[in-house]
């Protein structure tokens, strides 16, 4: 029964802690307001080390550097979209886990909603075709080999 | 109904074979600077000890010839492949300056002491901030910096003798004929 209860505790225990953030308790901002922008920013950073963890998650130590100086930013006084600027200056538009929608990018952006919309209206004009087939009925030479057809399997 | 448009999906899918074929070439470490043709940022940092003076990004602006500026670290891995590569240019006459990137200055004396030094001038930049500000992702990285201290290209990793002949020497070239 105890080793049920601990082996439930040791569960549960693994279960509430979700994925270890990589923040040293030493790089933290006293501010919990300002903490908490830096680890939503950072959140959004790409660690350009590691290509695809964002800064918050990585341990590289560029990845540490790039935190503190965000922090260093908001510190300063920049706003949450000042900060994010300074690096993207920086390693360019890289440095954003989510692609912004600049020109470059408009494909990536429009290019499902075009080919879902152009898609869609194939499909309604193929399906509109179909319809507008008139039904003709059959000629008499083709009812009458019917009629054998159907016979035949009586 | 046209024949012809059954055609459009097979098109549209070696479109998409080919852009991903051509994706899969590329290396995903080589970021491209936001640097071009800008010039350097401000910076201005000690030498290696205190014999041996630094530089500054003031240094390239003065109607200078185009210059390499090599950043570094005695903790790389890539850097000793490179090195023999970066003497070789140092002795053909093109005047490299070292950036030693989060390093210990003494460990990079100790290191170029061992390998040889190619570098005309070294600056330690042990809290990374101008290797940032160079959005510098990884060592070795080296920039091209024309006569206005102006950044013209930037090479992610170790120069080959591939890179050196094809690339960055008739860049050199180029832009010692530029006013």
């Amino acid at each position: 029964m105890r080793r049920l209860v601990l082996a439930a505790a040791l569960l549960l225990a693994m279960s509430s802690s979700g994925p270890a953030a990589a923040v040293l308790p030493s790089e933290q901002l006293r501010d919990p307001t300002l903490e908490a922008r830096a680890r939503t920013i950072s959140a959004t950073l790409r660690c350009v080390v590691c290509q695809n963890q964002s800064i918050d998650d990585s341990d590289a130590p560029l990845a540490h550097d790039l935190r503190v100086i965000v922090r260093e930013r908001l510190t300063a006084g920049d706003s949450d979209a000042a900060a994010v600027q300074y690096l993207v200056d920086r390693y360019g538009h890289y440095v954003l886990l989510k692609p912004p929608v600049i020109p470059a990018t408009l494909v990536l952006w429009l290019g499902p909603v075009v080919l879902l919309v152009g898609g869609g209206i194939v499909v309604a004009r193929l399906a509109a075709r179909k319809a507008r087939v008139p039904d003709a009925g059959l000629t008499a030479d083709e009812a009458a080999a019917a009629a054998r057809l159907l016979e035949g399997r009586g | 109904m046209t024949r012809w448009l059954y055609g459009v999906p097979v098109l549209l899918l070696a479109v998409l074979v080919a852009v991903f074929a051509h994706g899969l070439t590329k290396d995903p470490s080589r970021i491209p600077s936001t640097l071009i043709d800008r010039p350097l940022p401000p910076f201005a940092l000690a030498g290696l000890d205190a014999a041996s003076p630094g530089f500054a990004a003031a240094d390239f602006t003065a109607g200078h010839e185009p210059r390499l500026l090599n950043v570094f670290a005695s903790w790389c891995a890539a850097c000793p492949v490179e090195h023999p590569m970066l003497l070789k240019i140092a002795a053909g006459g093109t005047p490299v300056y070292g950036l030693d990137w989060k390093d210990e200055p003494a460990k990079a004396s100790a290191w170029l002491a061992q390998l040889g030094n190619p570098y005309r001038r070294i600056a330690s930049d042990p809290t990374a901030r101008t290797g940032i500000d160079l959005g510098v992702t990884g060592v070795p990285e080296t920039f091209v910096v024309d006569r206005h201290g102006r950044i013209r290209y930037k090479q992610v990793g170790p120069i080959t003798a591939a890179d050196w002949e094809g690339t960055l020497r008739p860049m050199l070239d180029r832009l010692r004929a530029e006013a």
